[in-house]
């Protein structure tokens, strides 16, 4: 079972049920659960969309986008169905939040997708796990069923007329699916290989129609900004983004957990007082800030650092998934990017050539690199072929997998000539695996 | 594929129940192909030639067609692992905190490299990606079971729990 951690500076909005037992439908009721459905059927959709938008609340899966001007994307009148898409498809490498979410706090994201439904006028929601999330999708389609059960889901919800269904569905593992486009493909018993766009899935999407998709933290949080209002839940946070994040602390901290801290937190305080320090003392030499796909930054870079969308993009890195991974000067720099994209190029779901054959080489290269076989060259190899990918793939895939290499070889040219001495990698140490082929 | 596959049924009851559901649940039918695969397999063990033509037959489409979109999903697979499949995962958050030491000391322990399967058939061994673990890594999964906050002397006592599952059942609960 997942630990949970805690901090004095955590802000605990969306993860304030965790650890009360709040699957169980009754819990979820006494701890304020369905109110914020209610207060929306009262206020209606109009009301829902500008409260969305004065919340400052941001895409929570990495792209950062305005959650209320994705729903006001949405057509009014639609020959088609309109669809709510939940992504719980979590497989960014360092992030494991929505994980948490489905475990204590299932409730909130049928909440947050009947008032999405509301907002939109769509009378069906999906709610898409990861397949490797099993006994999650089960909780959540025990809290569904309990839904049900109470009305709060099906023909007339809360007896107010208005009907929304909800449908659980599984993945079957692959990343890609994770991208917005695929993940639609996917529901539909496809191949999970993105659509180009435009159309944006607000006008065509799901099945042809109108479809909002938002990552499952995104979804979690609505309920809470329509309880707390838009104005407190934005006052949390920075300018432009509201509210707080789960942000995963993980790799070399002697505290790793899961953390609700106000948007625009420092990114040094994280890593050194909430999530402890560097393990056993040693020396930080890197972090990765937003999930593996985000460029990695060094121990200067990050000292006045809010981890917000803005400032992170401004110091040349992305806020992405708030999975922040810790690195210690023992790690070596060229087997990380090793490791790192021998995972896009196993994921790569090969539709766009400049992707496909992208990782391929960019993995093939890292590894007679790290094996000592590399030579001088191949340093400004590898950052052409990531130049190359970059911006010509119909999803982000390409640009996740080019960004951190690129962010690697850049910042740590240096290790990467260590390794020019057709020895074994020099960062090796004994009794520690190393990493040959993935 | 057995000779009297044919004429055996493929999914026990209870999952062909589970599938009638499922397909009249969703606007189009074939959205059902993607859990109709993965729950099929959790039941045969694998997707077997019976198995892909059952699916195609429910949904209405092609042998080609659901073998296409099957081929997709790396947790689908088209011949049998053990009873017990072991998922480490090796990805940079577990990576940075011994996830490779954890893979070695399973492939010690069982006799077996990767993607292995033990002679007697109750364990397989695979390298994976990022399960969603990564604050309590080294994570692994034993077929759909979490256990996380690993270090490589735990590995035996965890094959012990799925080698003798009644002696261990009090331990679990």
């Amino acid at each position: 079972m997942p630990r949970l951690v805690s901090h004095p500076d955590e802000v605990k909005i969306v993860s304030s049920r965790f650890g009360k037992g709040a699957a169980n439908i009754d819990r979820y009721l006494e701890l304020g659960g369905y109110e914020a459905v209610r207060k929306c059927l009262a206020q209606g959709p109009e009301w829902i969309i500008e409260e969305m938008k004065a919340s400052g609340l941001r895409g929570r899966g990495g792209a950062g986008f305005s959650t209320g001007m994705k729903w006001s994307f949405v057509p009014k009148q639609s020959a088609k169905p309109k669809y709510i898409l939940v992504n719980g498809d979590e497989s960014e490498p360092g992030t494991c939040k929505d994980h948490l979410i489905f475990l204590h706090d299932p409730h909130s994201i049928i909440e947050g997708a009947i008032i999405a439904g509301l907002a939109v006028g769509a009378k069906m929601g999906f709610i898409y796990l990861r397949g490797e999330y099993r006994y999650l999708i089960e909780i959540m389609e025990r809290a569904v069923a309990d839904a049900y059960e109470r009305g709060f889901l099906g023909k007339n919800i809360f007896g107010s007329g208005n009907e929304f269904q909800v449908i659980t569905q599984t993945g079957a593992g692959a990343y890609e699916v994770g991208e917005e486009s695929a993940l639609m493909e996917s529901l539909e018993g496809k191949r999970g290989v993105p659509r180009i766009r435009p159309p944006f899935p607000a006008v065509v999407g799901l099945y042809g129609g109108p479809t909002v998709i938002n990552n499952a933290e995104t979804m979690a949080n609505v309920p809470h900004i329509i309880r707390m209002g838009a104005a407190a839940y934005a006052a949390v946070g920075t300018p432009r983004n509201g509210g707080t994040r789960l942000f995963g602390i993980s790799g070399h901290v002697e505290r790793p957990g899961v953390y609700e801290l106000p948007m625009g937190y420092n990114l040094k305080k994280m890593i050194y007082e909430v999530g402890g320090g560097v393990r056993g003392g040693r020396k930080l030499k890197a972090v990765v800030p937003g999930g593996s796909s985000t460029p990695v930054l060094l121990p200067e870079e990050i000292e006045n650092l809010g981890m917000d969308f803005d400032q992170v993009g401004k110091a040349g890195s992305m806020l992405g998934s708030g999975g922040v991974v810790v690195i210690d000067d023992r790690t070596c720099m060229v087997e990380f990017a090793l490791r790192t994209i021998s995972f896009y190029q196993h994921e790569s779901c090969g539709w766009c050539i400049p992707c496909r054959e992208g990782t391929d080489w960019l993995k093939k290269s890292l590894t007679r690199f790290h094996a000592g076989f590399g030579t001088a060259s191949d340093i400004d190899n590898i950052q052409y072929l990531a130049e190359n990918m970059l911006g010509r793939t119909f999803c982000p895939l390409g640009d996740a997998a080019a960004m951190p290499t690129l962010g690697f070889v850049k910042k740590f040219r240096q290790e990467f000539e260590d390794h020019l001495n057709g020895k074994p990698c020099p960062y090796a140490r004994e009794g520690v695996p190393q990493l040959t082929v993935v | 594929m057995s000779a009297n596959s044919e004429t055996l049924p493929v999914f026990s009851s209870a999952l062909a129940t589970r599938f009638d559901a499922l397909v009249e649940k969703y606007p189009v039918k074939r959205s059902a192909l993607v859990p109709m695969l993965l729950y099929a397999q959790d039941e045969v063990g694998y997707l077997s030639d019976a198995v892909i033509a059952e699916v195609a037959r429910r949904i209405g489409i092609t042998e080609l067609e659901v073998r296409n979109v099957a081929t997709y999903y790396s947790m689908l697979r088209f011949k049998p692992a053990g009873k017990f499949n072991i998922q480490v995962c090796t990805n940079i958050a577990c990576m940075l905190r011994g996830g490779y030491e954890i893979y070695e000391r399973f492939q010690q322990e069982l006799g077996i490299g990767p993607k292995g399967v033990t002679p007697d058939g109750l364990f397989s061994l695979e390298e994976v990606e990022c399960i969603g673990a990564c604050c309590w890594a080294p994570a692994i999964q034993v077929n759909y079971d979490f256990h996380d906050e690993l270090d490589p002397d735990l590995v035996p006592g965890i094959l012990d729990q799925y080698r003798n599952p009644i002696q261990n059942k009090g331990k679990n609960a």
